[in-house]
Formats: structure tokens, C-alpha cells, sequence
């Protein structure tokens, strides 16, 4: 708890920057990868990522020094380099984008780590530090590297401020973009340009493999929750802050943990939690919505039952056993059951011994749903002119789907029919 | 001597690698092949702890249940969550990667791996671990062995499947027609995928082991069509990739690995150009 409180009072001036940092790269990542995201390039930023690596090592072994501004140029070049090959690969070859991101993404950082241990082994004392690069360094930033990255994400955010609207429409309809005459080119530099940069930077934090996570992750995460580009941004930007912070609290609690790893970790489970349980579009929301749907299907099929035995002896409201209803529809013993069970509870069926009877508003909402079958049976066969026997399997689906007004909207189109093309009488609920 | 096993091992796991990639590529899965090379490291450090030996069994059970783990993520993220493909790649393998990194910190003391081994592995030290039978006997470096043993059984698992994967690669909907199990190739390529990677992982690494098993693949694809000559050429480029990233890596005194990586890439250069220039020839006459 000691440490809790240290940690928190930012009393030692290095926790502020380590924090700081974090949080200005998870930031600073999360709004460049947004557009990489939403343009569907989340794994370009892992071949920049490595392909940092060779350019880093050139400009050390160019400038002799580790100056981060050579190193960051370095970095600059290489990366660019490598997002003009992926180009020129895909639209060369035959090969796809994700190939041409293997192919240069591992050619890439294979050159970087020749370059690399080569002056590792030349022994020039000045080289230590570089492999900062490979795994970043996030548990020891400075004061300079604050400045250098607090500067870059106003950079960052100042281009995203301005070209908002541009990249908003290069990142849906590129093709619109183009015919209303938007330089699509140049801001489609713009776009690369502050990826390869907050790469760059985010790379001193957390290291080459993991840079991908700190663009891609809080945007695949916010998409869960918003449908509008500017809160997208926003959640992602929180996503990465958030992370950043308890990223650097978790190796500063216990110091033997890696900040970078953590940061990842923490982005990793926002975004799956997110994935799991966005309302609407998460896969529990879309598992209960599935589940619904399937249940809405079986009792209203089950209770179809009814009314075709009804319709077929003239007694609706007769006592059914679970033989005779297993021997009218193709349907397995235990969903019958769990139809038969649901509908009790909703007081459209009566339990009877070992029969079931249809209740009075059981009936009608079995004959709504008989109505819209067989109105839509009459409408495929008058309008679209299907014979009478195609038509039955499209209306047994979506019968459960006709919302009350496409309901309206077919009884006036057809004029409220009476019968359906086999002649059976379509049941209008008084 | 030592150049000869060094050379032998990097062709032993170029060959497995370019074998594999080859499908990876037609299958449009180079990422995914990627993805299963970064995730397999927690498999490996949990094997490590569990068995608490570098023993090879563990570990590639371990790097094959997650590299399986990895597809069914990638899938189930894709599938029913309607996440784009690349990204949910993105997400699944950094996580993994960095559930790995955690486990190697928080069991530091227990785990006898580094960060810079599982980057780039050390094929430098292939020479050294010899396998010494109870009797004496030299047999020679035991990755040789192991990497012989691994490609043999992708071998024997491509001779023996050559059509259920041919199949499923080209002509998924033609294969479920027929009856064929299409996820049951789908998991098995991807299995040997992990193999292969944690195989390939102590010598050559974690990114390395993409490169060659992308690239050389990549580069038969531009100047062939044909999947049993696309197989062979890109072993072939394999083991070039493997004896020139050796003389490299010696002339200018680097790591092996990154060689094998640079060396292959240079391949795919010169092939690509002197395709873009043919293209060129053809369309200029």
C-alpha cells in the first residue's frame, strides 16, 4: 500500500515521467491507429515497427552517436521504406498485402538484428543501449525523452485535428474522396507519415513486437463501443492512456515486472473485455440476441403446431400429447419440451396430465404468426409470380421476422386475401 | 566443421519452414503464420515450468496447444465478433507475446530463456549441444537431429496429405462438397506451424523463423504456378537463404539468423526484379 501511495504522489520526479511518457505514447498510438484500424491496415504498423530496427542501427553506425534525433531520422527513413515495398510488392506481384507485410516486416528486422550484433561484436563502447530499441525501455524515461514525446503526440494530434475531416473520408470512401477532388495522395502520406512517427517513439516504450498492440488494440476495442469516429478516437485514446498509467504502476509495485509487457497486458484486456461485453455488439450481446431469436423461433413453431392440428380436425382448443405433436413436425423431443415449457410460462399453453392445451391468447398469437406465414406465401405467388409449391420455405423463415408494419403493409398490398395459394384460410385475429 | 553443422541446421529448418510457408501463402495465411511464431512463447515458458527442463517434448506440446489456441482466438474474435481479420491477428498474437514476457520476468530465476534468444535465437551454439549416446558415442549436434526428425515428419505429413491440402487450399467450398475435412487440414497445417516454430525457435527465433517461412515461399510464387515446383523452389531458396546468411553473417561478424533473414530477402529482391524487368520486355514488345 506503501508503495501505492508513493507511486501516486509522483514524489520520486522519475515515476512522473515514466508515467507521463507511457501515457503520452499509449495516447499518441492509440489516434494514429484509429485511421490504420478503420483503413484496415492494423498489421502495416507491425512491419513499421520492425522495420525501425535496421534504420536505427544505420544511423548509429552513419553518425557514430546515439543522438535520439539521428536515430529517430534513422528510424524515419526505414519505416517509410518499408511502407512504399509493401506498395510496390502488392501492386507488382501477384502476392497479397498480408504476404508483402510478412516479407518485409521479417526481412526487415533480420538485416536490423545483422546490423545490430555486428556492432555489438565491434565492440565500440558507445553502442549500449541500442537493443533498447527491441524490448523499449519504458521503466527508465527521462525528462528529454518527456519533452521529445510530448512534442511529438501535439504533432500528432495537431495533424489529426486539422486533417480531420480528410482522414475521416481517405479512412471510409477513398474513391469519394478522390472524385470530390481531395488530394487522397498527399493525405494519405500525411496519414503514413504520423504512423511511422508515433512508431518511432512508441517503440522506445515497449519494444518492437509489442508496438503493433499499442496502435491496433485500443481502436479494435473502442470500435465495440461507438459507431462515430470522433468518440472511437477518444475511447482509444483513453484505452491507451489508462493502460500506459496502470502499465508503469504494476512494474513500479513490483520492479521486476516489464512495463511494455504490462502496458499490453492491460490494452489486451480492456480491448477482449470490450469485445466480450460491448452491449449491442459484443459476443455476449450477440450470443443473447442469438438465443432469443432461437427461442422466438421455437415457440412460435410450436405453437403452429397447434393450430395445423386444429386446423386439420376442427378442435383447436383439443388436448395434444407429445407423440402427436413429435409426429406432425420434424422436431427433436427435447426442443418440443423446451418449447412446450416456455410457452406455459408465457400462459399460451395449459398443462393437462400428460396433454397440452392452447390457450385463448395462445391461439391468436398462433394465428398471427399462421397469417403472416401464409400472407407472405401469397405475396411471393401474386407479386413475384412463384409457383404455389416454392414457396413455403422462404415464408416458414420469415414469418418470425414481419414486424407489425411490413404486417399492415401486406394485408392492403394484397387486400386482405382470405386464402393463401394452397387454399388453406389465412386466420385473421379479431 | 562447425560451419557445416551450422549450414545443415539452417537448411534442415529453411526446407520445413519454406514447405510449410508455401500453403500458408496459397492459403492467404502468411500473417496468421506470423502470429503462431510470436504466441507460441507462452507455451514454451509453461512448459519449461511445469517440466522444469529445456526437454523437447514439453515444450513443443506446449507450442502446439497455443499455437492452435492462437487460430481459434484469431477465428473466434473474426468470427463471431465480426472483428476485421488483421486486427484481431494484431490483438491475439501481441497478447500472447506479452503474456510470454511476463511469465519469463515473473519466473526468472526458474526459466533459462531470454528475451534476445526468443527474438533471434543463437544458431552460433548448434555446434555445442552434442548429443552423446550412453555408450560415448558422438552422434553429432542434437538440433541436427531434432530438425532432421521435423522434417521428415512434415515430409511424411505433406506426401500423405498432398491432396486433402491441395484441396482445401485451392478450393475450399470444391473440399467441403466432397466431404473432406476442411478444419481438420486447417488445424493440422496450423499444429505443424507451431512445431516448426518452436523447433526452429532456439536456433533462429522468434521473427526469423517468419522470414523463412514467408519469404523464400514467396519468392518461388513469383515465377511459379505450379505447387509441387512452388515446394521445391522455395527450399531451394531456403537453403540458399541458409548457406549465404552463414558467409554473411561471418564476413561482417553479426548473428547468423538475421543473416539467413537479410540474405533471403535479397532473394526475393532480385527475383522481383528481374520479373518486373521480363514484365516489362514482354509488354514493350
Amino acid at each position: 500500500m506503501n508503495s501505492t501511495f508513493q507511486f501516486l504522489s509522483f514524489s520520486d520526479p522519475n515515476v512522473l515521467f515514466v508515467v507521463l511518457g507511457t501515457m503520452l505514447l499509449g495516447a499518441s498510438a492509440a489516434i494514429v491507429g484509429c485511421f490504420s484500424f478503420l483503413r484496415k491496415r492494423a498489421l502495416v504498423g507491425d512491419a513499421i515497427a520492425h522495420s525501425i530496427l535496421p534504420g536505427v542501427c544505420l544511423a548509429f553506425m552513419v553518425s557514430g552517436s546515439k543522438n535520439p534525433l539521428y536515430l529517430i531520422i534513422g528510424a524515419f527513413i526505414t519505416g517509410w521504406l518499408s511502407l512504399l515495398l509493401i506498395d510496390g510488392i502488392t501492386r507488382t506481384t501477384k502476392l497479397k498485402s498480408d504476404t508483402a507485410i510478412g516479407i518485409i516486416l521479417s526481412v526487415f528486422f533480420g538485416v536490423g538484428i545483422l546490423l545490430l550484433t555486428s556492432i555489438q561484436h565491434s565492440g565500440n563502447a558507445s553502442q549500449a543501449g541500442l537493443d533498447k530499441f527491441l524490448f523499449g525501455k519504458a521503466a527508465s524515461l527521462t525528462k528529454d525523452d518527456v519533452y521529445v514525446f510530448g512534442t511529438i503526440a501535439a504533432i500528432l494530434i495537431l495533424v489529426v485535428i486539422l486533417f480531420y475531416k480528410e482522414f475521416k473520408l481517405i479512412s471510409f470512401n477513398p474513391d469519394y474522396a478522390k472524385v470530390i477532388g481531395l488530394p487522397v495522395r498527399f493525405l494519405e502520406f500525411m496519414l503514413a507519415t504520423i504512423t511511422v512517427l508515433a512508431v518511432a517513439v512508441g517503440i522506445q516504450a515497449v519494444g518492437v513486437v509489442l508496438m503493433a498492440a499499442l496502435l491496433i488494440t485500443p481502436a479494435s476495442g473502442a470500435r465495440f463501443w461507438t459507431d462515430k469516429l470522433g468518440v472511437m478516437i477518444l475511447i482509444a485514446t483513453f484505452f491507451g492512456a489508462i493502460s500506459g498509467f496502470l502499465g508503469s504502476y504494476i512494474s513500479y509495485v513490483a520492479p521486476a515486472m516489464p512495463t511494455g509487457p504490462w502496458i499490453v497486458m492491460c490494452l489486451s484486456l480492456l480491448t477482449v473485455g470490450s469485445i466480450w461485453f460491448a452491449p449491442k455488439t459484443g459476443m455476449l450481446a450477440r450470443f443473447r440476441v442469438q438465443q432469443d431469436n432461437q427461442r422466438k423461433i421455437l415457440i412460435e413453431n410450436v405453437l403452429k403446431l397447434f393450430y395445423h392440428l386444429g386446423e386439420k380436425d376442427g378442435g383447436f382448443k383439443k388436448q395434444r400429447s407429445i407423440k402427436v405433436l413429435l409426429a406432425t413436425r420434424d422436431l427433436r423431443m427435447k426442443e418440443l419440451k423446451r418449447g412446450l415449457l416456455l410457452l406455459k410460462k408465457e400462459n399460451w399453453l395449459r398443462k393437462k396430465g400428460d396433454h397440452w392445451v392452447i390457450t385463448e391468447s395462445g391461439l391468436n398469437e398462433a394465428k398471427r404468426v399462421i397469417k403472416l406465414h401464409r400472407l407472405w406465401e401469397m405475396y411471393l405467388n401474386q407479386r413475384l409470380k412463384l409457383e404455389p409449391d416454392h414457396v413455403h420455405n422462404d415464408a416458414e423463415a420469415i414469418e418470425h421476422i414481419i414486424t407489425p408494419e411490413l404486417e399492415r403493409q401486406l394485408e392492403k398490398e394484397l387486400n386482405y386475401p382470405t386464402k393463401d395459394p394452397h387454399q388453406s384460410t389465412i386466420p385473421y385475429v379479431e | 566443421m562447425e560451419a557445416f553443422w551450422i549450414i545443415l541446421v539452417g537448411s534442415l529448418i529453411a526446407v520445413s519452414c519454406a514447405l510449410l510457408g508455401s500453403y500458408l501463402i496459397l492459403r492467404k495465411m502468411a500473417m496468421v503464420g506470423d502470429a503462431i511464431s510470436h504466441a507460441v512463447l507462452p507455451g514454451i515458458v509453461i512448459a519449461y515450468l511445469l517440466s522444469g527442463s529445456r526437454e523437447t517434448l514439453p515444450m513443443l506440446v506446449g507450442a502446439a496447444a497455443l499455437g492452435v489456441l492462437t487460430t481459434v482466438l484469431i477465428e473466434l474474435f473474426h468470427k463471431k465478433s465480426n472483428l476485421q481479420m488483421d486486427a484481431s491477428i494484431g490483438i491475439t498474437f501481441t497478447w500472447l507475446f506479452a503474456i510470454g514476457i511476463i511469465l519469463i520476468s515473473l519466473f526468472a530465476g526458474q526459466v533459462d530463456l531470454d528475451q534476445d534468444c526468443v527474438l533471434y535465437g543463437e544458431i552460433a551454439y548448434v555446434p555445442l549441444d552434442l548429443w552423446i549416446t550412453e555408450s560415448g558415442y558422438n552422434m553429432g549436434p542434437r538440433t541436427v537431429w531434432i530438425a532432421s526428425g521435423l522434417l521428415l515428419l512434415l515430409l511424411l505429413f505433406i506426401w500423405r496429405g498432398y491432396k486433402g491440402l491441395f484441396i482445401t487450399t485451392f478450393n475450399e467450398e470444391f473440399a467441403k462438397a466432397l466431404g473432406i475435412g476442411v478444419a481438420f487440414w486447417h488445424y493440422a497445417l496450423m499444429g505443424a506451424v507451431s512445431l516448426t516454430t518452436v523447433i526452429s525457435f532456439e536456433s533462429v527465433g522468434a521473427i526469423l523463423v517468419v522470414a523463412l517461412l514467408i519469404v523464400p515461399p514467396a519468392t518461388a510464387y513469383l515465377i511459379t504456378t505450379d505447387l509441387k515446383k512452388m515446394l521445391l523452389l522455395s527450399s531451394i531458396f531456403g537453403i540458399l537463404s541458409a548457406i549465404g546468411g552463414y558467409y554473411l553473417a561471418s564476413l561482417i561478424n553479426g548473428s547468423i539468423a538475421g543473416a539467413i533473414a537479410s540474405v533471403a530477402g535479397f532473394l526475393f529482391l532480385c527475383v522481383w526484379v528481374l520479373e518486373l524487368l521480363r514484365k516489362k520486355r514482354v509488354i514493350s514488345i
